[in-house]
Order: structure tokens, then sequence, then C-alpha cells
């Protein structure tokens, strides 16, 4: 690990000064900035431990909730309110990772955590997120994991969280403080990027932004889940995930919400999918229809070509479920 | 403010790159943890921190002035050994004891989190109350990797204890 000044903040107005300077970088949980700086893919100059701040509450907010951006995982998971209120991001918070991590994981952490491309992590290869300029070496590689969405040239990395694809279906926001202390907020489904020509940039911080947390809108019921297809049963990273919420009145699909993990540089979101399935009667019909207009523009890589069925198939199973019918 | 490892205080005067699991290795002596990935994917490393369980290799000494740490040391003693410990014994839940500090402080922790009402992902109903069967503890002890493949008796040492159906 290269050397790096430890700072800690004990103040918002002080993280913001602090994490201004060049190459600084902020910390909480630290599960994948750690990992990343001990292989040297990361290198901060200096690291803004915001861990002291006032961030670890879930309060009412309106009519739904704050998550403050300290809250760990777990805790979030726990909630009680979440749990029964926002089951779907409980669920899906539940499917990353292990208890370990995610006791020390954090929603503001979660959202920033990076790609698990191959070629991001291995310092021998080109890669235009690491290094901007020198190609990207998964194209024509192992892309097995790979986006097969919103990709571009540049990049075909995918964003790997659970938390942010469920945030995304339930059209949450994150609450951003920015350096002259002015707040603002970002929808999560705005607040990743494509990666374009641009892909070293995950998603819209500016420097010294501070992520404080994460609105939840007022509950809306529905049928909530969360399904993540892995290649092992536990500890995985999803080759393709749905967040799912469901309202099923008088036999016709009144209002669904979904998005999609493991497809693309940010969770999935596509309105035209929604729109589609609201108004009609569940059948397997519609939910080819949902499936072949959610992939219209899809394009595998190679190795990662069985990502087309393999989400044509996870959104009508999760469809089914969802709108009472069987697996 | 000092670090108390096991009720002892201890200084944090170290270079900031060092992480706990090094700190508690080298600096505080404590070598029943251990480090096998360094990466936070093997799970051999995990230690209670504030009575959670975390992976040490995967934060920095210099974050936890203030904060308590329990290690295996700190769970049981040959003469005392802690109701897991002694599990794992009967049940011959290991064969190279490698990653066995690791799985018993993960253990110790889950079963408090079972107490404290923690679903999982695959418990049936997120906002109910969860049962520990053999399925949970397996989805529950996934971040702790056991080498030689003594699965089958971890989960056989870990259920007899919390009183549950493997």
């Amino acid at each position: 690990m290269k050397p790096f000044d430890y700072q800690r903040a004990h103040g918002l107005g002080e993280a913001h000064q602090l994490l201004v300077a060049d190459r600084a970088r902020p910390i909480a949980g630290g599960t994948n900035l750690l990992d990343l700086m001990k292989l040297e893919v990361e290198t901060p100059s200096a690291l803004v431990d915001l861990n002291r701040l006032p961030l670890g509450g879930i309060e009412p907010r309106g009519e739904g909730l704050h998550i403050g951006a300290l809250v760990s995982n777990s805790a979030c998971a726990a909630d009680p309110r979440i749990r029964s209120q926002y089951p779907v991001l409980a669920r899906a918070i539940l499917a990353g990772a292990t208890f370990q991590l995610r006791n020390k994981a954090t929603t503001g952490g979660n959202l920033c955590q990076r790609t698990r491309c191959y070629y991001f992590y291995d310092l021998a290869q080109a890669c235009n997120k690491r290094a901007p300029g020198t190609g990207c070496a998964a194209v024509g590689g192992f892309n097995r994991i790979h986006a097969i969405l919103g990709a571009s040239d540049a990049c075909i990395a995918t964003y790997p969280g659970d938390m942010a694809v469920a945030l995304s279906a339930l059209d949450a926001a994150v609450e951003i403080l920015d350096a002259k202390g002015d707040k603002r907020h970002v929808p999560v489904r705005d607040f990743h990027r494509l990666p374009g020509d641009t892909p070293e940039r995950d998603n819209v911080l500016e420097p010294g932004d501070v992520i404080t947390g994460v609105v939840l809108p007022a509950p809306v019921g529905g049928t909530q889940l969360y399904r993540k297809v892995r290649d092992r049963a536990s500890y995985a990273f999803a080759l393709v995930s749905v967040a799912a919420v469901v309202h099923l009145e008088d036999g016709v699909i009144a209002r669904a919400r979904l998005a999609f993990g493991g497809l693309a540089h940010k969770p999935w979101h596509d309105p035209r999918v929604e729109q589609l399935l609201e108004g009609q009667a569940p059948s397997d019909a519609l939910f080819d229809e949902a499936a072949i207009l959610l992939l219209d523009q899809a394009r595998g890589q190679g190795s990662n070509d069985f990502k087309i069925p393999l989400t044509r198939r996870t959104l009508k199973a999760v469809l089914r479920e969802a709108t009472g019918g069987t697996l | 403010m000092p670090i108390t490892i096991n009720g002892v205080d201890h200084a944090l005067d170290v270079d900031p790159r060092t992480s706990l699991l090094d700190f508690l290795r080298r600096d505080a002596g404590l070598t029943g943890t251990k480090k096998g990935c360094d990466h936070g994917q093997c799970g051999a490393c995990t230690v209670l921190l504030n009575g959670q369980r975390i992976n040490s290799c995967l934060t920095l000494a210099v974050m936890h002035d203030g904060d308590s740490v329990t290690t295996i040391e700190g769970l049981g003693t040959p003469d005392a050994p802690h109701p897991l410990q002694a599990a794992f014994v009967r049940h011959d839940g290991y064969q190279c004891g490698y990653c066995t500090p690791g799985q018993i402080c993960s253990a110790k922790a889950m079963l408090d989190e079972i107490a404290a009402g923690w679903t999982s992902y695959v418990s049936d109903d997120v906002a109910g109350t969860p049962v520990l069967t053999g399925e949970e503890i397996r989805e529950r002890m996934s971040g702790n990797v056991c080498r030689c493949g003594a699965y089958s008796n971890i989960v056989a040492a870990i259920a007899e204890v919390a009183g549950a159906q493997a």
C-alpha cells in the first residue's frame, strides 16, 4: 500500500476542506477502498475518515425515511421500518457480501463501490477506468461478468452493488452536501453514470462532495422482490439481479417498478418496460414483450452473451412470482 | 484514546497503513487471529468489533481508538473454552485449523445476530423472526471459507450450541 496521510474529519465543514485536496479520498467502512489500496489500484494521497460525523441514524423524513450515510448495511437491513415497509431494500442488502462486510459497509460507501472488472483490478492490463486513455482489455478479453446495456467502446464494466438496485426501484434520492455547504438531492437513478468516454467517473459526485444520506419516499406497499442470479448461492456478485415492486389490482398490473443489477455501469432502469406492463393483465406473453423491450438494445461481448437470455428468464420469473403465478 | 483488545488497552502508535489484523498480530502479539487472503474474501481474520463481526484485514487500526475488540483469545482459554470452541472440538469442526478462530468468532456473532432478530437472504419473511435452520447457518457463515472442507462438522457444531437442527 502506498503511504497516505490519515485525517479524521470532526465536522462536515472540515470534511469538505480536507476532501478538496488533490487525490484525497473519503473513507467510512473501507471494505472496498482498502482492498483497492492494497492492490494499488487506488493510491490516494490522503484518507479523510468520516466515521465520527453525525450521519448514523435512520429518521422519518416527510412520509418516508432518511438513512444516514454512515448507517451500516447491517443496521439498515435490520431496521424494522425498512424490513416491513421497504422489504425490497432489506432483501437486496442481504443479498450482497457477508455479515462481516455488511457490518462495516455503509450506506454512502456502498453507493460508491467500484466495479469488479478483472482488468480494473490488474495493474498490468489496459483499463480506461483505472488509467484513462490506456484502452479496455475487457473488450475482446474475458468478459463474462460485463455489461450488456449502456456500455461504450471505452468501458464495458458493471456497477456491482445490490442495494442501489433496490433504491432505484424505490426511486430513492441521494442527499449530497457540496464543498460550499449547499445540499442537493440526486435521484439514485441519476447518481451513477454510463461510461461514455469518461469511465473513470463512476457517479456524479464532484470533488469535496459528501454523501450525507439516502432519502426513501413514502412506503408504496405492493409485492416487493429481489432476485439475484450468481455463480454460487451466497457471497458472490450478481450476474443478473432484479428488484421489483409490483401492485396487482383487480387482476391488472396497476403499478410496476423494476431495476436491474449486473447489466450495466449503473443500476438499470427502463421506464418503457414499466409503462408496457401497467394496465395490463399478467401473462407470459406480456412478460415476453417486457423482456424483449428491456433488451432491445442489449449487446453481448462474447463471454457474456448468456446474460441476455438469463435476464429475459429472470425478469419473467420475477414478474410471475410478483403477480401470484407459479415459478 | 487507546484501543481495547480483550479488555486490555493498547496505544495506537502505528503507521496509518497498519490494518487492524496486522495490529492484532504484530503489535498486540495476539496471533490467534489469522491472515488468509488479506482481502476480505476468506473470513480467517474475523474478530468482534464492539460486539459485531468484521474482517479485521479491511479496516485500519488508526480508525479504532476508543473501540473494543474481542479476538479468539478473548472468547475462551484451553482451560475454560467458549461453548463454541468445545463444540468445534467435539464435532471435529476443522482439519488444519487455520480458519477456525475466524469461524468461531463469526459463529459467536451470528448467534447474537439471531438473538437480535436479524434476518438473512434465505429467511422466508425478511420482516419476520429468524429461525436458525441448517440453511440459515450456511448462509450466515458464507463469509468464512474452510479450505479443508470441514463445513458439515462446522455447521453441526454451531447447530448444537444454538440448539438448532442442522
